[in-house]
């Protein structure tokens, strides 16, 4: 590391190099169609390594899709998305960058993690094994480590009896919990929340969303967190952005977004939040 | 009573070679459908025609056919004679196999999109995918069909007779010519048919009812290893020809 | 059987000398298959109502369950044996009881024993509220079966009942067994009078193929056009 840390000095790390300089994930003129409809319209910004940011907006506005792209469940269909100086939405390939094959997705992913809004636990399996596959599989874990690692997470969420029982034994809740405690096994570097909360009964949103607020807390992982749970993204992001049609309508301190909204999209986006009970 | 049981060793006997030739073709069959049926769901087209090809092949000809086709035309063609035990079962499990590579194929697309989804976000690869989530996941679709497939093959055995094989039915006409009992020696040999098909669909509902356990699904009615004995018809999903 | 061990090569002027009578054969094996499938349509219906009748119902059903369980082959050879060459009607006097028509009725019975539960299943599928509405109009039942139930229960279960029609085709070589004079038998016989079984049973698989794949389209197409329904 040179001593001096300008920002000319930026390399470009892996992300698992924990970056120090430069932000960790860059979206460069990012333009997603399905079909005639576009869902993001080259969209440019930037998220620094350990930020929370909270993307708000009505339905339809292009912040899953934002999520899906850096999983990988969506292709870029122009634009770039970078990661940690380096391409993730492309590869370098001779001179240029060509689209990132399947193996390379697969090498650039590892320190990704998502968490779903219908929880995605694999019925097949128990709880614990849910949680143990892919540190095992992926990482390499031995079986010991991952089930210890398993059985620790647990206790994070407070699953710690239900490492057993099936998926379709527990409550959403606590389903939601466990798919938390199975990203978080991956040891991610950014993590992936895609209104993890939605397909919840009212009253175990609050369980789910402390232990979030646990994971803030106790970890500087970067997170990305698709939400209506305004109180949540107040309390734990350091950045809200406000989209509408696929651009950014506002973006800005959590205080000021939901305290002093400047524009009108914003305001009325929230009012109706308000509104319908969330 | 006297003819039965004076003619029962040899059915047992036919009967095990019936058996044997379920068996046989029923674990090629599998092979066969499995190979076959994560193939056509691949995304090279390449894999996907071959699979095509085979599929429309073997199921659109009778396994009788194929296996004349190997007792009578390879031999001309090759020079080899092939042991007609084996043709039988190679004809039969390519038929089968053919059945069940549609049935996987169907299977394996109907598990939820969202499954595929979060074995991307564990960073699977497509042979673990496939392995820890999407299979075991379609298996307890697949077996309902796979239960009526083996039925069919089953039944399906009673053509090698005419390559000269003991089966049941090769029996079963030996001892009408030896005896002249028409009624009595066929009688024999359909109730044994009858009772292998039996034991046959409690099995696999016995298959069944684990997979679904293991999905974390119980039986809507519950009930104990008796509620296996009354099922719902065999043969009949809708959809899947014989 | 050609039993020297050096492989033969592909004979075409014997492919274009027993064309003709494989392809009588082709045609013997499309009227099975008809006549048959008729058969198999006509009464799988019948039973699937008559299953609903107390008492009888189980029985037949039954039955029908053991004809599903069995061999087909061995169905056949059974009755072959088991009727006289010929019976003697009233008025009619004597009639032949040929291999052609035993292999057409026992199968279009042990489909019949298919059919009937793919009607079943259709008729399982209309909704309560029909027969409901079908009463409060006080309908005879015979107009609540022909007017109401199954007119919508067979539009549902078409598509099953096509695959049964490619099924048929495609198991009439089992009529082989009892002698008649279809595809496979016509094939074997000349097969094995010139020592030609390779393109004989060849033809055969190739012939099946040529109407097989294109009704499994047919098919296709119509489940596709009656599931949008």
């Amino acid at each position: 590391m040179p001593p001096s840390d300008t920002p000319e000095n930026t390399t470009a790390p892996g992300v698992g190099d924990g970056v120090a300089d430069g932000p960790l994930i860059v979206f460069d003129q990012v333009v997603k169609r399905f079909g005639d409809l576009t869902v993001l319209d080259h969209l440019d910004f930037d998220v620094a390594a350990g930020e929370r940011v909270t993307l708000i907006g009505p339905s339809g506005s292009g912040k899953t899709t934002i999520l899906r792209l850096l999983m990988t469940l969506e292709k870029v269909t122009e634009g770039r998305i970078n990661i940690g100086g380096e391409p993730f939405s492309h590869m370098p390939k001779g001179s240029g960058l060509a689209p990132a094959s399947e193996s390379y997705l697969r090498r650039r992913r590892k320190s990704i993690g998502m968490v779903f809004q219908q929880f995605n636990l694999f019925p097949n399996m128990t709880v614990r094994r849910n949680i143990m596959e892919a540190p095992v599989n992926v990482l390499g874990l031995s079986k010991d480590e991952a089930s210890a690692r398993a059985e620790e997470l647990l206790d994070l969420v407070g699953l710690g009896d239900k490492i057993d029982a099936h998926p379709t034994q527990l409550s959403g809740g606590q389903q939601q919990r466990v798919a938390i405690a199975r990203a978080l096994a991956m040891r991610p570097e950014i993590l992936l929340l895609d209104e993890v909360t939605s397909a919840l009964d009212p009253e175990l949103v609050a369980g789910v969303l402390d232990v979030l607020r646990e994971v803030a807390e106790t970890t500087d992982i970067t997170m990305l967190c698709v939400t209506h749970e305004m109180g949540f993204a107040r309390d734990v992001s350091h950045r809200v952005m406000m989209f509408d049609e696929g651009r950014i309508a506002e973006e800005g301190h959590p205080d000021q977004i939901f305290g002093d909204p400047q524009e009108e999209r914003t305001k009325t986006f929230l009012k109706s939040v308000l509104e319908n009970g969330h | 009573m006297e003819f039965l049981q004076a003619q029962l060793p040899r059915y047992l006997d036919g009967a095990w070679i019936t058996l044997q030739l379920t068996f046989g073709g029923a674990v090629l069959a599998f092979v066969l459908a499995m190979v076959f049926g994560i193939m056509g769901t691949v995304r090279s087209w390449l894999l996907r025609a071959i699979t095509t090809v085979y599929v429309e092949v073997f199921r659109g000809i009778a396994a009788l056919v194929v296996m004349f086709w190997f007792v009578f035309a390879v031999p001309d063609m090759t020079g080899f004679e092939l042991e007609p035990m084996f043709a039988a079962i190679l004809a039969l499990g390519l038929n089968v196999g053919a059945y069940g590579a549609e049935v996987v194929r169907a299977a394996l697309n109907a598990v939820p999109r969202a499954q595929v989804e979060a074995t991307v976000a564990l960073n699977l690869s497509w042979f673990q995918r496939m392995r820890l989530v999407v299979v075991p996941q379609a298996w307890a679709q697949m077996l309902p069909t796979f239960g009526n497939l083996i039925i069919e093959l089953m039944k399906a055995t009673a053509v090698v007779y005419m390559v000269g094989i003991l089966d049941l039915t090769a029996v079963a006409r030996e001892v009408r010519s030896g005896t002249g009992e028409t009624l009595a020696a066929f009688a024999i040999a359909f109730v044994i048919y009858y009772l292998i098909a039996q034991v046959l669909i409690f099995g696999m509902r016995l298959l069944e009812r684990r997979a679904n356990q293991k999905l974390g699904r119980t039986p809507p009615s519950g009930g104990g290893i008796m509620s296996l004995l009354r099922p719902p018809s065999v043969g009949t999903q809708v959809g899947v020809a014989k | 059987m050609n039993n020297d061990s050096t492989p033969m090569i592909w004979d075409f002027a014997f492919t274009f000398e027993v064309m003709p009578s494989l392809l009588q054969g082709l045609l013997v094996t499309i009227q099975l298959t008809l006549i048959g499938y008729s058969i198999a349509l006509t009464l799988g219906l019948l039973i699937a109502v008559v299953r609903r009748v107390p008492y009888v119902g189980p029985v037949v059903h039954f039955v029908m369950e053991f004809i599903r369980t069995t061999p087909l082959i061995i169905q056949l050879v059974f009755v072959f044996f088991l009727l006289p060459a010929s019976y003697a009607l009233p008025v009619f006097g004597p009639v032949p009881i040929t291999a052609f028509t035993v292999g057409v009725v026992v199968l279009g019975i042990h489909y019949a024993a298919y059919t009937a539960e793919v009607y079943r299943s259709g008729i399982e599928g209309v909704a309560k509220g029909q027969w409901e509405a079908a009463r409060a109009l006080s309908l005879p039942t015979t107009r609540t079966w022909g007017a109401v139930v199954l007119p919508q229960a067979i539009r549902k279960v078409i598509p099953a009942l096509g695959n049964y029609l490619i099924s048929m085709f495609k198991d009439t070589p089992l009529l082989f067994a009892i002698g008649v004079a279809e595809l496979l038998t016509r094939a074997q016989r000349v097969g094995s009078e010139s020592f030609r079984m390779m393109e004989a049973i060849t033809l055969v698989g190739l012939l099946f193929l040529l109407v097989s794949i294109p009704s499994a389209i047919v098919i296709r197409r119509l489940e596709k056009r009656y599931a949008a329904v």
